[in-house]
């Protein structure tokens, strides 16, 4: 028990001795500073200048600093190279999606989901490609062939065949690309257009091909 | 067998057994002296004791063992995902009736003028060293076998490689944002998943600022705390473990609900078709088209929601919360108000979507706006 008095005591007495502690040491560091000028002979003044010109020291601080700047500069300009690589293994964002014929009418086509991202719907009047991404928060839709809708396995979003959003959360109906029929009688689609709904976009000519 | 099966499919369905859940929940933690009496004349304290924790676990294994004999329910409960929340579902109820037990005991306590429990020096006060040190170690040691066991004995649900083309049906998120997924379904992304949750941190984080309620610091009570506790309880057993379990449980194949016992029928059809309140007033009731203008066709959405923030608060201050307004002044019962608001407006637009079809109050698109 003694002993944990003492040790008490000592905790109770330390933060009072802490501001002259830190005192001392401050003076202690002065009188080390001053204590260089009496250095011994062979390091002492005269050999080496120990004090540099106020000068100097300002034109070296900044050689330093426009290292530092251009180190870490350099640094940072190839982490944004990073972001941009030489080689992009992904499709082109304008592609031949084959014949008008192709299509069946009244169906929604599958085959480029995988490799395009989008959904090729054929109706009796318009062809049009759909986005596969949807519009709530990113996930992709699921084409239910008997329920005729698009399904969200996520949050449960539902649109029709044309896109529109009709159930759960999705806030807009989906995005279609830009389609057009290519010289050589193909449809090409180019995914760097979009055509939004609730923009009144779809009334655009170039968001759907007349068949 | 089968009907009991189909009973618990029926009541399963969220709409149903959060409704139930939210009618009895008041009685369950009495927020004021009206449901505290009915809460001692159901008896409801009973759950609180020894017997009422053995009673509910009875129950729970009870329902799992019925459960695993089901092939459906088998799938869901024992997937290697959901195994961890039917730990949750035992691990949660304990630490409920733990703290609840001590807490009734404590109140029972002051109410004969004694002091609580904790006052007492009790026994399970120990010294750090060599006690609490070796607890530690051995629990520490105890759990690293433990996970090793189930690491070793489940095995991890991997899957295919990921492909953005082909999401999983249903595609669910880990199991402790099953709550935010949940919230998702009635939300707009930016609301359910970074508005509420912030409100939620700096909710937890204003708790002690709010109630500061000195007289029972320091140990278990419930009576004491009841607004809070209650409010607390609701927030999170309600509205986050629920959810997180109806997540886990009873969402399926194209984020449809099932009951535990049915089968997971792809094609289930459900209809949601769901229209935003401008359709609802301007289309099915007015009879007339959308207007042109944004701010004109959202026009009664706006005096839903500000009606809501603004009018709520001094309509709640002079009726129901009257005295907590007086004890708490105008800025602490506005914060307050605010986030109790914020809180009870999730449960309020689940149920608009499941009675009207309500998909958004506010629904902006161009602007990306939908509440």
């Amino acid at each position: 028990m003694t002993e944990e008095e003492k040790k008490e005591q000592e905790n109770q007495e330390s933060p009072e001795e802490k501001p002259e502690e830190e005192a001392a040491g401050a003076e202690q560091k002065l009188e080390a500073k001053e204590d260089k000028k009496h250095l011994p002979a062979s390091v002492g003044e005269g050999s080496i200048s120990d004090e540099m010109p106020r000068r100097s020291f300002f034109s070296w601080l900044t050689v330093a600093w426009l290292a530092f700047a251009a180190a870490t500069g350099g640094f940072f300009a190839m982490t944004v190279r990073f972001l941009f690589p030489n080689v992009l293994f992904e499709p082109p964002q304008s592609f031949k999606i084959g014949f008008p014929d192709d299509y069946q009418i009244g169906q929604v086509n599958i085959r480029w989901k995988k490799l395009h991202a989008i959904w090729v719907v054929r109706t009796s009047e318009y062809i049009y490609a759909l986005s596969t991404v949807c519009p709530h928060l990113g996930c992709t839709p699921n084409w239910l062939d008997n329920e005729r809708k698009f399904k969200c396995p996520c949050h449960g979003s539902g649109f029709r065949k044309s896109g529109v959003n009709f159930e759960g959360p999705a806030p807009r109906p989906l995005e279609r690309f830009k389609i057009t029929l290519a010289d050589d009688g193909q449809i090409l689609v180019d995914k760097s257009k979009l055509f939004q709904y609730e923009k009144g976009q779809w009334d655009d000519p170039e968001s759907f091909l007349k068949v | 067998m089968v009907e009991l099966k189909h009973f618990i499919n029926g009541i399963s369905h969220p709409t149903v057994i959060l409704t139930v859940i939210l009618f009895i929940y008041p009685f369950i933690f009495p927020p004021t002296n009206w449901f505290e009496k009915w809460n001692k004349r159901l008896k409801f304290d009973f759950f609180w004791t020894k017997k009422g924790l053995i009673t509910v676990y009875t129950f729970f294994i009870g329902f799992m063992i019925i459960g695993v004999q089901d092939e459906n329910a088998k799938h869901i409960l024992l997937k290697p995902d959901n195994v961890p929340i039917v730990g949750l579902l035992f691990l949660v109820h304990f630490f409920l009736w733990l703290s609840m037990n001590q807490g009734m005991k404590n109140d029972k306590l002051i109410d004969a003028g004694e002091k609580p429990n904790e006052y007492h020096d009790p026994k399970d006060k120990v010294l750090v060293w060599p006690d609490l040190v070796y607890i530690e170690l051995i629990a520490l040691v105890l759990l690293m076998a433990f996970l090793l066991v189930w690491s070793i004995g489940l095995e991890a649900p991997l899957e295919q490689p990921a492909n953005p083309t082909n999401s999983p049906n249903p595609a669910k998120a880990p199991w402790y944002f099953l709550g935010l997924q949940e919230m998702l379904v009635y939300f707009d992304p930016w609301l359910a998943g970074v508005v509420f949750p912030t409100l939620m941190i700096i909710g937890l984080m204003a708790i002690p600022y709010i109630d500061i309620n000195r007289e029972v610091s320091g140990f278990y009570s419930f009576k004491h705390r009841r607004i809070a506790a209650s409010i607390f309880i609701f927030g999170w057993l309600w509205l986050w473990i629920n959810l997180i379990m109806v997540g886990t449980f009873l969402r399926g194949p194209n984020w449809n609900f099932f009951g535990p016992f049915e089968y997971w029928d792809l094609h289930k059809l459900e209809v949601l078709t769901n229209i935003n309140l401008s359709d609802l007033i301007y289309i099915k009731l007015l009879g007339v088209g959308l207007p042109e203008n944004i701010l004109l066709r959202e026009i009664f959405g706006f005096i839903v929601f500000f009606g809501y923030f603004l009018i709520m608060p001094p309509l709640l201050a002079k009726t129901v919360f009257k005295k907590l307004h007086q004890s708490m002044g105008n800025f602490k019962y506005g914060v307050f108000i605010f986030l109790v608001l914020s809180m009870v407006a999730l449960p309020i637009k689940m149920y608009l979507r499941w009675i009207f079809n309500l998909k958004y109050i506010i629904a902006i698109p161009e602007f990306f706006l939908n509440i």
